[in-house]
């Protein structure tokens, strides 16, 4: 039981934070007020050719050594500082916020087809899983993740999100399973271009996770959006497969739908659940994703978790309930709500 | 009039390879030469039929495995395992061959000119009117017609007197037949030696005949000349190794 | 022999209740080990040859009999058991091998019974399986590990990359290989009806294919094995695939022999052998001498068969398992049977029976890891088998990482066989492990089969409601989905091992 929401900008028109921490707010009956979280595309518009990585140090003096001293193994550290914060009455810090803006050297990373994302792929990894006190929680160009454990307006006004401006917004407010909670954990995940949010919860991560996993990723947050985050860096990046097919093996039809399409459509079906059989989620999910170029939205194929899709201008926005949506934008022209198996997917003009 | 097809095997991978010849064979070839063969294995693997192919080179392993019906003939040597587990037909072999030749072979004959590895006639096994020959014109390693549980198998010794030793470890069907004495040292357990009748021979006369026909030979002082007769001692061997709970 | 041991202590002893007996006889007609008689209007009795077969308690229409085991105690004692003892008393007087039937008697701890399944509550749903789908449908066979995809003129994607050819089970239950020779036709013309009617496949073992089951070839799986009995072109083309037997669990590293007794004139006939004579199967297949041996054994038949079915391996579960397994997937087939210790036979020495091999749930756990380590874990699919013995035993070995399962002995249990153990005896009053022509005739192919057939939908139907109350809507989400189990009283190691928590964690 967690609150989505998502609003794209199709011409990359700017828009604050402030309508989404109210459109978050909306949904606080469906949290617990004990995790929230936004990630944006397009913040950062003076280090655009820089990984910003927002970085959660438990101690700075300690760890922030060791995270510089990584950083500059693999590659250019070009700006960092304290993410600017301001205290909230009802948020215990707990850590210190930092951004880096980061420039990896893609000559270390010969015969990659995207060695610069190799490079800070394998950083998250070695960042995170290490016992340094130290988290990576947003690692992309131009994009960066604000959380905290509390409520959505006390996460964003910790972070004063209404100063950060961006075409692509994603919020997460959280219903509690356990705490107290590192303030790395809720969503939004993000790694590099890819950030999720997931309202829900799968039944597969064990099988999820192994499969991921043995494609050298670590998951080390233990969190649904970090494995689904990695599942779709894989299958987009690696596998080379567009997100629609991605999502399609992540949310597979039936066999029995399989058995009844035409020759070649069961073909590709069958072959995307025979290669991607361990990439199949399964339980309540409902998950908002976004990468510097599209947003979408899908569902569990058996759709045990609500999405409502509004459309209102070059403004697409994806919930959990229409009235988050109504709230950032009481004109909105339509309002759907897809079916399970029919995913979302907005892209940005090009 | 018979329909000849000619394929060159020249750094052809055995999978084609083999399926040309398949195609030749449903095409109707009744001979099929496959020149410049260097190691492909799998020739005659399952094939049925008639046909004959002719293999022009080094035939790789599990040379007409499963082979039910064609003849092949080998102008070279053949790798390890000819007439794997063949069901019938015939192979000739005008070279040597490797370990394990006649492996679990079944019915149809394999004449090596040559000599062959360890292991060879390894399980040789016959049921009814099926019953597999092996004759070896050179000599055999060790463990020759170990396990044998049926069929003929045949040492002509023709460079020389076979030494080996471990014949017939395990034998329990069929028979073996060397040319010349064999050492009793040289057999294995379950075996044993029994003279060569006159019946015996006038049996295995026909085949000797054949081999010497297929490679030229002088069949005569084949068939005239010493042979030691081996059988299994008990057509159950291990039968006395086991007691029940 | 002779020895000084005189009798030993009766293992079984039949009673009958005077009372209720009516002197039917039909317990004399249906025991096949003459353990009654008739003298004059009375029946006698003889429990020493009593295997506690049950046929003639089953049968009897008065509830008359009564089996009690091991009636005369030993002096007890914790090192020097009953079975040690008997073991000495035996080979002191042979000499010889002592030979047991069926799996392994060894009293060890059996790891599914202490690992417990996940259900949902509150964070996740259940899924009612009566109301919402719960797929098992699998396929055996290589999947490929990422696809090849192609842009067509039209924006569609088509795609370019050829699937391998693999086996639709609608169950992940499979009926494992026993052979006709160990047990009777009717028994294997029971199992392939069943194998139709529920949609899965059964195993020929190693004794070649009865022309009666021809009808039924598009189900069979056809055993190639050391010994080659029955192994002709016409055969590997017959069945649906085909499995190379490298080992078996019961009697790891050794072959198999099937007595002559056992091979009747059907059997002598399917397998390729002259009648009465021992089918010996030797340890090693002698065309594989070394691993690069296998892909070509693999590659043999399948340039027999055209390339066109899928081939499995069978291995029995040893130490060096995960590097067996990971040999095995690179030799080119499609499925691994891994066979735990506890597998079945018909006859294995006892001393392999009980004290070589692994268990089959750590043999798939780490099958599993290693496969995925290495990037090979679509290259095959994986069936567990060696004493799969309810829906639950299922379940845990897809949760560790099988792809499906063999069962044998449930099957044969499902037929009437009540696990006496006497298989190698040839005398089966059930008509399962014999060929004498009156005990196979009592097993009736159309009830047999209904009963195996009832067993698998029986499992089946369990199956999807454990997984429905896990959340799980399809199988692929179950396999190795090892954070869907918990290890109750399973020491550190070995959870490890099995990559499971523990209870509560």
């Amino acid at each position: 039981m967690c609150g989505i929401f998502g609003v794209m900008d199709k011409r990359r028109q700017m828009m604050d934070g402030s309508g989404i921490r109210q459109a978050l707010s909306m949904m606080n009956e469906r949290g617990s007020g004990e995790g929230a979280g936004y990630v944006a595309y397009g913040i950062y518009p003076d280090y655009r050719d820089c990984y910003a990585l927002h970085v959660f140090f438990d101690n700075t003096c300690e760890s922030k050594k060791v995270v510089d001293a990584t950083l500059e193994q693999w590659g250019t550290i070009e700006h960092d500082e304290a993410i600017p914060t301001y205290d909230q009455p009802n948020l215990r810090v707990n850590c210190t916020p930092w951004r880096y803006f980061f420039k990896p050297d893609a000559s270390l990373a010969p015969g990659s087809a995207s060695a610069e994302k190799d490079i800070v792929t394998n950083l998250v990894m070695q960042i995170n899983a290490a016992s340094n006190g130290a988290q990576v929680v947003s690692s992309g160009k131009n994009v960066g993740a604000f959380k905290a454990n509390g409520w959505p307006e006390d996460v964003a006004d910790y972070f004063r999100i209404e100063d950060y401006e961006g075409y692509i917004w994603l919020a997460h407010n959280r219903y509690a399973t356990s705490n107290p909670e590192k303030w790395e954990r809720p969503d939004p995940f993000n790694l590099h271009d890819w950030s999720v949010v997931e309202n829900g919860k799968i039944t597969t991560y064990g099988t999820n996770r192994r499969y991921v996993e043995s494609f050298g990723y670590t998951c080390s947050m233990s969190t649904d959006s970090e494995v689904i985050t990695y599942l779709i860096d894989l299958l987009t990046r690696k596998h080379g497969l567009g997100i629609d097919l991605a999502i399609q093996a992540f949310a597979p039809p039936y066999w029995e739908e399989i058995d009844r399409m035409p020759e070649a459509e069961q073909k590709l079906n069958r072959a995307l659940r025979f290669a991607y059989g361990s990439a199949t989620m399964n339980g309540p999910f409902t998950v908002v994703a976004a990468n510097p170029d599209m947003m979408v939205g899908f569902t569990d194929r058996g759709k045990l978790r609500p999405m409502v899709v509004g459309e209102c201008g070059n403004r697409l926005y994806i919930a959990s309930e229409e009235t988050a949506i109504r709230a950032m934008e009481p004109g909105i022209e339509s309002i759907t709500r897809p079916a399970a198996g029919e995913p979302v997917i907005g892209r940005v003009a090009p | 009039m018979a329909k000849q097809v000619t394929i060159d095997a020249k750094g052809v991978h055995y999978t084609p390879l083999n399926q040309q010849i398949r195609k030749a064979i449903e095409d109707g070839a009744d001979e099929i030469v496959v020149n410049n063969v260097l190691g492909q294995r799998f020739i005659g693997d399952g094939l049925r039929g008639n046909a004959t192919i002719r293999v022009n080179g080094v035939a790789g392993g599990d040379l007409a495995m499963f082979m039910s019906g064609p003849t092949v003939i080998v102008n070279g040597n053949a790798e390890h395992a000819p007439g794997n587990t063949m069901d019938s037909g015939k192979v000739v072999i005008h070279g040597s061959a490797g370990d394990a030749v006649a492996h679990s072979m079944r019915g149809g004959k394999v004449f090596v000119h040559g000599d062959i590895g360890y292991r060879g006639g390894i399980h040789m096994k016959q049921y009814e009117t099926q019953r597999p020959i092996l004759v070896i014109g050179g000599s055999a390693q060790m463990f020759l017609g170990e396990y044998m549980a049926g069929g003929l198998l045949i040492v002509l010794g023709l460079n020389g007197a076979m030494k080996a030793r471990e014949i017939g470890s395990g034998i329990h069907g069929g028979e073996i037949v060397i040319r010349g004495d064999v050492d009793d040292a040289c057999l294995a357990a379950g075996a044993k030696k029994v003279p060569l009748t006159d019946e015996d021979r006038a049996r295995i006369a026909p085949v000797i005949r054949e081999f010497a026909g297929d490679f030229g030979l002088d069949p005569e002082p084949l068939i005239n000349a010493d042979y030691t007769r081996i059988v299994p001692a008990s057509a159950r061997p291990f039968a006395g190794k086991y007691t029940w709970e | 022999m002779s020895s000084n041991f005189g009798s030993m202590p009766l293992r079984y002893r039949i009673t009958i209740d005077r009372e209720q007996c009516m002197e039917c006889g039909r317990c004399i007609e249906n025991c096949s080990y003459g353990v009654f008689r008739r003298d004059g209007d009375r029946i006698l009795i003889n429990s020493r040859n009593c295997t506690a077969c049950h046929r003639c308690i089953a049968y009897c229409p008065r509830d008359a009999i009564m089996l009690e085991e091991q009636p005369c105690d030993y002096r007890s004692h914790p090192v020097w058991t009953r079975t040690v003892r008997e073991s000495i008393y035996n080979q002191a007087r042979t000499g010889k091998i002592i030979l047991a039937g069926m799996g392994s008697v060894a009293n060890l701890p059996i790891i599914f019974d202490h690992l417990m399944l996940d259900a949902c509550q509150v964070t996740t749903p259940p899924t009612d399986p009566l109301r919402e789908p719960v797929e098992i449908r699998t396929y055996l066979g290589k999947k490929p590990s990422k696809l090849d995809l192609r842009q067509k003129p039209n924006g569609d994607v088509e795609l370019a990359t050829e699937l391998a050819p693999n086996l639709m089970i609608e169950t992940p239950i499979l009926l494992g290989h026993m052979s006709f020779g160990a047990i009777s036709l009717n028994a294997h013309l029971s199992m392939a009806r069943a194998a139709q009617e529920v949609g899965t496949f059964m195993g020929t073992g190693e004794g070649g294919l009865h022309p009666a089951l021809y009808p039924y070839q598009d189900r069979m799986i056809v055993q190639v094995a050391s010994g080659r009995f029955g192994v002709n072109i016409d055969y590997l083309e017959r069945g649906a695939a085909i499995e190379l037997k490298l080992g078996q669990g019961a009697k790891p590293g050794i072959g198999g022999h099937l007595p002559g007794e056992k091979v009747s004139k059907d059997v002598s006939r399917t397998r390729m052998i002259p009648e009465g004579s021992d089918a010996i199967s030797p340890a090693p297949h002698h065309d594989i001498y070394g691993i690069e041996d296998l892909p070509q054994l693999v590659r043999s038949v399948r340039e027999a068969t055209g390339w066109k079915k899928p081939i499995f391996a069978k291995i029995a579960a040893v130490n060096n398992n995960a590097e067996n397994v990971a040999a095995v997937a690179r030799s080119g087939v499609d499925a691994i049977a891994i066979d735990g210790f506890r597998g079945g036979t018909g006859a294995a020495p006892r001393v392999f029976r009980d004290h070589v091999g692994i268990p089959i749930e750590v043999a798939i756990a780490t099958a599993d890891r290693e496969l995925r380590r290495q990037g090979l874990r679509n290259e095959v699919s994986l069936i567990a088998c060696g004493s799969i013995r309810e829906s639950a035993d299922v379940m845990k070995s897809i949760a560790l990482g099988a792809d499906a399962v063999y069962i044998a002995t449930a099957a044969l249990a499902a037929m009437g066989c009540r696990v006496c153990g006497n298989c190698y005896q040839g005398l089966c009053p059930w008509g399962i492990a014999t060929q004498r022509p009156d005990l196979v005739a009592r097993l009736d192919p159309d009830v047999a089969s209904k009963q195996v057939a009832n067993l698998i939908h029986a499992w089946t139907l369990e199956i999807t409601e454990l997984m429905g109350a896990a959340g799980i809507n399809s199988i692929e989400s179950l396999r190795g989905n090892r954070d869907r189990l918990r290890g109750y009283m399973l020491d550190e190691g070995l959870l490890e091992i099995l990559d499971v928590k523990s209870v509560g964690a």
